[in-house]
């Protein structure tokens, strides 16, 4: 794992389950308990009630690119080996956006509202990353 | 009783600097500091509050230290490039509410010279947000991007669209012998240069440059005797927009908020207005942050900056400095919109001087339009 040089998330207690699922090759979201509002990314507390009372639903894994953008200038390393890649916004199918890179494609080949499906990147062995691929 | 028509921007300074090498980021506050007040016709000792943003955390003590202020009011908002103009709305309720007298703002950078790759750096993990989104590599042109990707699927925005801004902005730039690039460029010239994150090209993006600036803030009925015609805070309003619970519209910018707020505040309508100053870190921007104002309606933006509208000679003189695409950039643009806004109401800008410039209204964006970010207007009159 020494020589992936992306920038790593910071697991906190927070978004430790989100985490903690993607390692199974699980994708989840959170909703509250109490109001029944979804919400990504993860936090201890609903923003529309202030509850605490929080559940963890799986997704599908589906979705459609909400928007996108092929980047080919990134001086950071990790990304700057990899260029041009896909950075995007997907909506998942039960609504939450978030942002993502789409893969198994060539990068000109995406569109807004593409039908994609996670792909799970184990980039280490404490971190996986929700990619997205177009569904086949 | 309200703040607005009662304090006044009355001294303005825009270092010249676009390639500073032999300088420090600080040396470059100082010598801003000592043009504002020079403009206004005031001494640093005058100065009781202080404003600045991107020193870092706890930075402003290192800073007034560097100037020997001792203010009674300090504030070093950070949100991004944005700031600036937030700094005038706060000193505006500051001096009205008598926390100050006198609030000086000061900007100073040599991010060209240090080789800071502002836009295409990428990596930033500095929040709890930013887990979720650096491993995937965002830059900054790319969350503009995002924006002009959606933008263009849902309302058939087109590049050559966005290229128009970049080519009206370079032809203000071209009468502005400070600004950094003065060579003329065409919708063509836009389109053939290389593209950075689609669907924008490099000269749909903002240069890096060195430099600075400075304001000086202070009541209207004190303004009134000083050095230079003041421009009066007529309203002000600031905003932010950020995924919220992942549901964030991609095309809804904080102006759709500030917008309207700073407008209704200074009692002025959108007829009314003479010249806009708007962050231009991208041409999306600009497009973005006029249909938020509400110059147009949502999607009528690539057509409504076309056919030269935005020139200083158009219906909607826009970024008549230069703006951040061809002038300069140093990492944080909002002051410079202040200082443009001001001198073209006062009257001194020459070539590019707007006719009869009487209502300016300026837009700051700050921090990353695709992710968070933030936006404060502002709309000053002619005192």
């Amino acid at each position: 794992m020494g020589d992936y040089k992306k920038p790593l998330p910071r697991i906190d207690e927070e978004s430790r389950g989100y985490w903690e699922a993607l390692v199974r090759h699980e994708l989840y979201f959170q909703r509250c308990h109490d109001c029944d509002t979804n919400r990504f990314p993860p936090r201890a507390v609903c923003p529309a009630c202030l509850s605490s009372a929080t559940d963890w639903v799986r997704a599908s894994g589906r979705g459609t690119v909400y928007s996108f953008t092929v980047t080919h200038q990134n001086q950071a390393p990790g990304f700057r080996e990899t260029l041009p890649y896909v950075l995007a916004v997907v909506e998942l199918a039960e609504g939450p956006r978030m942002m993502t890179n789409v893969v198994g494609c060539a990068p000109d080949d995406v569109r807004i509202g593409m039908a994609v499906e996670v792909e799970f990147a184990d980039v280490t062995s404490e971190i996986t990353l929700a990619t997205f691929r177009p569904v086949r | 009783m309200s703040v607005w028509g009662k304090v006044a921007v009355a001294g303005v300074f825009e270092h010249p600097t676009r390639w500073a090498p032999d300088k420090t980021a600080y040396q470059i506050h100082a010598e801003s500091a000592r043009g504002a007040l020079a403009d206004a016709g005031l001494t640093i000792a005058d100065v009781d509050g202080f404003f600045t943003s991107g020193v870092g955390p706890i930075g402003i003590m290192s800073l007034a230290q560097h100037l020997n202020l001792r203010p009674c009011h300090l504030d070093s908002q950070d949100i991004g490039g944005s700031s600036f103009v937030s700094h005038c709305l706060h000193a505006a309720a500051a001096i009205d509410a008598g926390l100050c007298s006198v609030a000086l703002v000061t900007y100073g950078s040599t991010a060209a010279s240090e080789r800071f790759a502002i836009g295409t750096g990428g990596g930033f993990m500095m929040s709890p947000a930013d887990n979720f989104e650096a491993p995937y590599g965002p830059t900054i042109v790319g969350s503009y991007a995002l924006v002009a990707q959606r933008h263009m699927h849902q309302y058939g925005t087109t590049s050559a669209q966005l290229a128009e801004i970049a080519v009206t902005t370079r032809r203000h730039a071209s009468l502005n012998p400070a600004a950094k690039y003065r060579e003329p460029i065409t919708v063509e010239d836009v389109l053939a240069s290389r593209v950075i994150s689609s669907p924008l090209h490099l000269l749909d993006c903002c240069i890096i440059s060195d430099g600075g600036g400075a304001l000086v803030l202070t009541s209207a009925a004190r303004a009134r005797d000083l050095a230079k015609r003041p421009a009066l805070i007529l309203g002000a309003g600031e905003a932010v927009r950020h995924h919220g619970i992942g549901d964030r519209d991609l095309l809804d910018v904080a102006a759709f908020q500030s917008g309207p707020l700073a407008l209704a505040r200074a009692g002025v309508k959108h007829a009314d207005v003479d010249l806009c100053m708007v962050y231009d870190s991208y041409t999306i921007t600009v497009l973005a942050t006029l249909e938020g104002l509400g110059f147009c309606k949502p999607g009528e933006g690539g057509a409504f900056c076309a056919n030269g509208r935005l020139a200083f000679d158009g219906a909607l003189p826009t970024n008549t400095d230069g703006g951040g695409l061809s002038s300069n950039h140093p990492g944080m643009r909002g002051i410079f919109l202040v200082i443009e806004a001001v001198r073209q109401l006062r009257g001194e800008r020459g070539p590019v001087q707007v006719a009869d410039c009487e209502v300016a209204l300026v837009h700051g964006t700050g921090g990353m339009l695709g992710q968070r970010h933030s936006g404060v207007t502002m709309v000053l009159g002619k005192a």
